[in-house]
C-alpha cells in the first residue's frame, strides 16, 4: 500500500582517499515532505546531495530517487528533480528572463517566454525581470535561482544551504519561497547547518554527523529524544536578529514580505 | 539522445555566445595583443628583417599573427568554463535531463565563433597596414578551414585547464607558451638563421607547417606537402586534446 518513497537511500557510502564522507546512510523521505538533512561543515550533506542528483557515484548501497537508481537510471532520476546548489546557479551575464528562458528550453518546455513571465511575477522579480542577474542583490540570485529550479515540475527540489550567504532579510525571503513550494504537493530535500532553519521549514529532520544520520524525525520527535524540558526563568532581551530586522525592515516589521525588492 | 545533444548544442551556443555579445571586450581583447604585435614586428624589426621572400613582411609574418590571435582567444574559453565550473552552472546542467557532452560543445563552438570574429578584425587591421593577397575565394576558405581547424585543436586543449585548474589565473595561464610558440617557427623570420637546435625544434613544430602553408596560399602558391603537414598536426592535436578533455569531465562529473 505504501506508495513509492520519494527517495530511499540504503548503506550509502563515499570516501575521497582515506577521507570516509559517508560511512552508510540510510535514509527514506515520503513524497510531498520538507525533509531536513542538517548536520556541521564536512558532516557530508553536499555529498549527499551531490550522489542523488547524479553529479556524483557512491563507493557503495543504493539509492533511489522517485523510484529510479541512482546509478543505473541517472536519466530518468534527472528527468524527476532539479538542484539548487550551493552557490546560486545563475547565469549573471543573463538576464532573469533569459536565465528562465533557458532552462525551459532544456527541459523541452513549450512557450519558455510565457513560462519565464509567469514564475518572474511568482517571485516579484517582474520589474527586475530584464536587468543582468550580476545586478541583483544575494536574495534576489536566491530567487531566481530556485525559480530556475521549478520549471518543468520536478517531483523532487534539492536546496543545499539555500541561505548561507545571505543576509537574514534574504534568508526570510527564501524561507518564505520554500514554504510555498511544499504546498504545491513537492518534495523538497533542503540541507542546512543551521537548527532555526530546519525547526521553520521542515516536516521531518535527519542529523547527518561525521558520515551517519545518528537522528531522525519529527521536531517532536527529536524533542523527546532529549531530557525534558528545565523549566528557567529568564528575561527576555530581543535578540540581535530581532534588533536588525525591526531596523532595517521596510515593511513594518513584515519582513518575509514579497515587496522589499532592492534597487541597485 | 543524439535528437537531444544536437538542441542542447545549439541551446547552449546560444546562450555563451549572447555572453560573447553582452561583453565584446573580450573580443577586442583577443585582438589586441595580436595588432600590438604586429605593429611591433612590421614597423619596428621588419626592416631589419630579411626574409629572402619577393612578398611585403605585412604579408609574411601575417599568418603568425593570426595563430597568436587564436592562442591568445582560447584563453577566454577557458575562463568560461571555469566560471561555470565554479558558479555551479555545470552542476545545475549536469543535474538536468540533457545530453551532458552538450555543455562542452556549446564552449567549444562559442569559442570557434569569437576566434573567428577576432581573427576578422586582426585580418582588416593588417590590409590597412597594406597587407595583399591574390587568394581566390577557394584559397581563402582553404586558409578558414586551416585556422578553424586550429582554433578547435586549441578550443579542446583549453577545455582541460578549464575543468580542472584551481583558480582563475591558472585556467589561462596554459595560453602564454602557446602565445610564445610562434616566435620560434617561421612566423617572423626564417629558421635557417636560427642555432641548429632551435632550428631542429621550430622545424618540427605544428606553428612552421601552419605558417609555411597559409603563407604560400596567400602568395598563390601550391603549399605542397607542407599542408598536409599542417592538417596532420591539427588533427593530432584536435585527437589528443579532446580525448584528454572529454577523460577530465568525465573524472570531474563522474
Amino acid at each position: 500500500m505504501n506508495p513509492t518513497p520519494a527517495i530511499e537511500i540504503a548503506g550509502l557510502t563515499k570516501s575521497y582517499g582515506d577521507v570516509h564522507v559517508l560511512q552508510g546512510v540510510d535514509l527514506t523521505i515520503e513524497k510531498g515532505n520538507i525533509f531536513a538533512l542538517l548536520g556541521s561543515n564536512g558532516a557530508g550533506k553536499t555529498t549527499t546531495v551531490k550522489i542523488l542528483t547524479t553529479l556524483l557515484k557512491a563507493d557503495g548501497g543504493t539509492a533511489t530517487v522517485n523510484g529510479f537508481d541512482v546509478a543505473t537510471q541517472a536519466d530518468d532520476v534527472r528527468g524527476s528533480i532539479s538542484l539548487t546548489g550551493q552557490f546560486a546557479a545563475v547565469d549573471e551575464i543573463l538576464t532573469a528572463r533569459e536565465n528562465l528562458i533557458l532552462i525551459a528550453k532544456l527541459r523541452r518546455q513549450k512557450n519558455p517566454g510565457a513560462i519565464a513571465d509567469e514564475l518572474l511575477a511568482r517571485f516579484s522579480l517582474t520589474e527586475a525581470g530584464n536587468r543582468k542577474v550580476a545586478t541583483y542583490s544575494g536574495g534576489m540570485r536566491r530567487r531566481v535561482d530556485i525559480a530556475m529550479s521549478l520549471i518543468g515540475n520536478p517531483s523532487v527540489i534539492f536546496l543545499d544551504e539555500p541561505t548561507t550567504g545571505l543576509d537574514p532579510e534574504a534568508r526570510l525571503e527564501v524561507w518564505q519561497t520554500v514554504k510555498e513550494l511544499a504546498d504545491g504537493g513537492t518534495t523538497v530535500l533542503l540541507t542546512t547547518q543551521y537548527l532555526e532553519e530546519a525547526e521553520q521549514l521542515a516536516d521531518r529532520i535527519a542529523i547527518l554527523h561525521e558520515g551517519r544520520i545518528i537522528a531522525n524525525g519529527t521536531l517532536a520527535d527529536l524533542k523527546a529524544m532529549f531530557p525534558p524540558a528545565k523549566k528557567e526563568y529568564v528575561e527576555k532581551q530581543p535578540s540581535l536578529e530581532d534588533i536588525f530586522l525591526a531596523i532595517t525592515s521596510k515593511s513594518n516589521g513584515k519582513p518575509a514580505s514579497t515587496t522589499t525588492v532592492k534597487e541597485s | 539522445m543524439n535528437t537531444r545533444f544536437f538542441g542542447d548544442t545549439a541551446i547552449l551556443t546560444g546562450r555563451s555566445l549572447r555572453h560573447i555579445g553582452r561583453s565584446p571586450d573580450t573580443i577586442v581583447t583577443t585582438a589586441i595583443t595580436p595588432i600590438a604585435m604586429m605593429l611591433l614586428f612590421v614597423y619596428v624589426f621588419g626592416g631589419a628583417i630579411d626574409t629572402g621572400s619577393t612578398e611585403n613582411y605585412v604579408s609574411y609574418q601575417l599568418p603568425g599573427i593570426l595563430l597568436i590571435t587564436i592562442a591568445s582567444g582560447i584563453a577566454y574559453t577557458a575562463y568560461r568554463l571555469f566560471q561555470d565550473k565554479n558558479g555551479g552552472m555545470f552542476d545545475r546542467f549536469q543535474s538536468m535531463p540533457i545530453a551532458r557532452s552538450a555543455v562542452l560543445w556549446g564552449h567549444v563552438l562559442t569559442s570557434v565563433v569569437a576566434n573567428m570574429i577576432s581573427l576578422v578584425v586582426v585580418v582588416l587591421v593588417a590590409l590597412l597596414m597594406g597587407f595583399r593577397t591574390g587568394a581566390s575565394v577557394l584559397d581563402w576558405l582553404a586558409v578558414i578551414g586551416i585556422l578553424a581547424l586550429f582554433t578547435l585543436a586549441l578550443t579542446w586543449l583549453a577545455v582541460i585547464p578549464g575543468l580542472t585548474a584551481g583558480t582563475v589565473e591558472g585556467a589561462s595561464a596554459f595560453s602564454y607558451p602557446l602565445i610564445f610558440l610562434p616566435f620560434l617557427s617561421s612566423a617572423f623570420v626564417p629558421t635557417d638563421t636560427m642555432p641548429a637546435p632551435v632550428q631542429a625544434f621550430a622545424e618540427h613544430q605544428p606553428v612552421t607547417s601552419i605558417v609555411d602553408s597559409i603563407r604560400a596560399i596567400f602568395a598563390g602558391q601550391d603549399p605542397g606537402n607542407e599542408v598536409w603537414i599542417a592538417l596532420a598536426w591539427c588533427v593530432g592535436l584536435l585527437v589528443v586534446a579532446y580525448v584528454l578533455a572529454t577523460a577530465a569531465y568525465r573524472r570531474r562529473f563522474a
